[in-house]
């Protein structure tokens, strides 16, 4: 039996494949492929229906052999041919936990939104709260920021950790954010203590949003950030935690989380 | 899937008429040789009561709600007040209702109404101001009175009984000179017993939705509400409450739902987003139905606790034996009444807003929270993320999503449907069907 569940996030398209496992006393399902797409297409029924087709064919598996698909995702109810579709929220609590069964709080922070998570060990949300109509939490105000100083965000990160300087960055907003950077570059600020600032100020709103749902068992963070490692080092001294759980595949994680769904009640 | 038989208000045409004869007898007072006056829903409207029976009131928020499910005029009325200077931040009804003056437009028709004064009590930070732009800007008087005299404790705040009673009484000559008027007390006294009566029925009403399954969804409750904000102390308002408690009494005896497949209660927090209220039948596709929040029981209902904690409609006072004769001794029990509401209480002291809301859980039988962090009303929303760390910390489920009242630009109707599918997957409910 082979599950799938299919991410439609706001730039990429991702797909997980479960496989049941023969059960000895480990984890009853298993990866069996991954895929990710960045879709050319904007009708996003054909994107998923690419991303499906290329991550089976990467995986060498047929249609036929897949027993359930659930999507997740903010293009979610755009994929027709998924038996169910669950919020990007359920997912993420449901995948995080399957990578980290000991952790209970899980910070997603995406391109477009951020959010804390408070899950139950069988990776059910209890609680969760998210940024509202503002960038200033996501992924996206972070590129925004990259953008202003020149830098891609592999070298935007990197800067950051090369900063030991507290720059408090007030604006709540991108838009006033982005000229409060322009000042600092103007100001002849070294750019990585700005992009630390930055990388401050998004922790802080991140930050924000966990405290709202509260600290518990341990930490882990999901989505794209987490190849950010001027970030993780900031959310690690905004939440005051030793440490944070970071897994291997964090941009899978909604897919993983919608298989996962996808096989309740298979096995 | 109804899991319950449902029927329509009978009431519902005759509130909608109700509403509609109050802001078109406002706007036709002149023509009767009426007096016409403005000011909050929250205001002391009794008293203007006592000049006569052709005195009619324009309330500021329920204009400025009516204007919001208008998108054209509000747009027209935002703008011409950002123009003017005031900023985005500032009250949402307050921004409706000056850019209603500025740009002469009366959204129930023709230029606007200019009142012949505004009466006006500063109950949230905002409403002394509000009036006072008004007044400047349409060249007529105002009176105000303070209220802000902390969270009032029946009983143990005498100073600050005594601090807004005198000030009301001395209203009196100030209403007297600017109408050129002679008060009639009997006219006031009336009236403040109607405003009781009122806001005690909608109380009564409100705890009817106790029952399983609710008679009312909070949706339709906004509309019936609205007589306590426009004219809590008229006759007609009370003879309508009246007309709707026998109604949803007779709901609940014959077991009508409001919402058919009522599956799971929940309540609301904070006025709704007025352009958005369709998040409420979004709710109903998972079987939710919203039997009510702080906000639609409290703006007007008139609460007190029994012995075991519960809430129960206020009683009447002289019903309790407290002398209700002369101008002075009403106007005292009238201020006492207008200080003792749950709601004015909150804006004073956010524990109380989070104790009410527990206890309204535990009494409508509510499983979670839906919280309009909305950014169109600062009294309102003074202390709303305390009252959400104290409901998560009781185990409540809680969603917020952030908005406006009164200004649809500020809501993200695709974000906020998203978030309430995740609230739903965290309570277990899956869409039993979609609206059209």
């Amino acid at each position: 039996m082979i599950t799938a569940g299919i991410d439609m996030g706001s730039r990429t398209v991702k797909v997980v494949f479960l496989e049941q496992m023969k059960a000895n006393g480990g984890p009853a399902w298993g990866v069996k492929g991954k895929h990710m797409m960045f879709p050319e297409d904007l009708d996003m029924d054909v994107a998923a229906e690419k991303a499906l087709a290329d991550g089976m064919a990467a995986a060498g598996i047929s249609r036929e052999q897949i027993g359930r698909i659930v999507s997740t995702g903010a293009g979610r109810k755009q994929v027709k041919f998924a038996n169910d579709d669950v919020t990007e929220v359920t997912s993420g609590a449901r995948g995080a936990v399957f990578v980290c069964p000991q952790a209970r709080t899980v910070v997603d922070v995406g391109a477009e939104e951020g959010r804390g998570l408070k899950a139950s060990a069988e990776g059910k949300v209890v609680d969760f709260a998210g940024n509202e109509k503002c960038a200033a939490g996501a992924g996206a105000f972070a590129e925004s920021m990259a953008r202003a100083l020149q830098m891609n965000l592999k070298e935007f990160g990197e800067a950051a950790l090369r900063s030991d300087k507290v720059i408090p960055m007030n604006a709540q907003c991108t838009v006033f954010a982005e000229s409060e950077v322009v000042s600092l570059i103007h100001s002849s600020v070294p750019k990585e203590d700005i992009a630390k600032s930055v990388l401050d100020a998004v922790a802080s709103r991140v930050c924000a949003m966990v405290r709202r749902v509260g600290i518990d068992g341990e930490v882990i963070l999901i989505g794209g950030m987490v190849h950010n490692p001027g970030f993780v080092a900031s959310l690690k001294s905004s939440l005051g935690v030793d440490s944070i759980n970071l897994p291997e595949m964090p941009e899978y994680i909604g897919a993983l989380g919608a298989a996962l769904i996808a096989t309740d009640g298979q096995a | 899937m109804a899991r319950y038989p449902t029927e329509p208000i009978k009431c519902w045409n005759k509130v909608k008429q109700l509403r509609e004869n109050y802001y078109i007898d406002y706007a036709k007072a002149k023509e009767r040789g009426g007096i016409r006056w403005s000011g909050s829903s929250t205001s002391l409207c009794a008293i203007p009561a006592g000049l006569g029976t052709d005195v009619y009131s324009l309330t500021g928020e329920p204009y400025g709600a009516a204007v919001a499910t208008d998108p054209k005029l509000n747009k027209q009325c935002q703008e011409a007040v950002e123009a003017a200077g005031y900023a985005r931040d500032l009250c949402a009804y307050m921004r409706t209702y000056l850019g209603s003056l500025l740009v002469d437009k009366y959204a129930f028709g023709g230029p606007f109404p200019k009142p012949d004064f505004n009466f006006q009590i500063q109950a949230c930070c905002t409403h002394g101001k509000w009036y006072q732009i008004a007044s400047k800007i349409e060249s007529v008087p105002v009176y105000t009175i303070d209220i802000a005299v902390g969270p009032y404790e029946p009983g143990k705040n005498e100073a600050a009984l005594n601090y807004v009673t005198e000030q009301a009484l001395e209203s009196i000559p100030w209403l007297e000179k600017v109408s050129g008027r002679k008060f009639n007390d009997e006219l006031f006294i009336a009236a403040a017993k109607n405003e009781m009566r009122a806001t005690s029925l909608w109380s009564q009403i409100c705890l009817l939705n106790q029952a399983v399954p609710a008679p009312l969804d909070e949706k339709s409750m906004f509309s019936l509400y609205a007589l306590t904000a426009l004219s809590k102390s008229s006759q007609w308002c009370v003879d309508f409450y009246e007309e709707l408690l026998d109604e949803v009494k007779d709901r609940v005896a014959r077991g009508i739902a409001a919402v058919g497949n009522e599956r799971c209660r929940i309540i609301f927090d904070s006025q709704p987003p007025w352009t958005f209220l369709r998040l409420f039948r979004y709710l109903e596709e998972y079987g939710v139905v919203s039997v009510g929040s702080f906000y639609t029981f409290a703006l007007k209902g008139a609460w007190q606790r029994a012995a075991d904690g519960s809430l129960v409609a206020s009683k009447l006072p002289w019903e309790e034996g407290i002398p209700m004769n002369s101008r002075e001794e009403v106007m005292r029990q009238y201020c006492h009444w207008t200080l003792s509401r749950t709601l004015l209480r909150q804006m004073f002291d956010s524990r109380i807003k989070t104790e009410v809301t527990l206890q309204i859980l535990k009494q409508w039988d509510a499983k979670g929270v839906v919280m309009h962090l909305n950014r169109g009303c600062e009294g309102v929303s003074l202390g709303i993320m305390e009252c959400r760390q104290a409901l998560a910390a009781a185990g409540i489920p809680v969603m917020t999503f952030e908005g406006n009242m009164g200004d649809e630009r500020e809501i993200d109707l695709g974000r906020t449907l998203n978030r309430v599918d995740s609230f739903m997957e965290t309570l277990n409910l899956k869409r039993d069907f979609a609206h059209a």
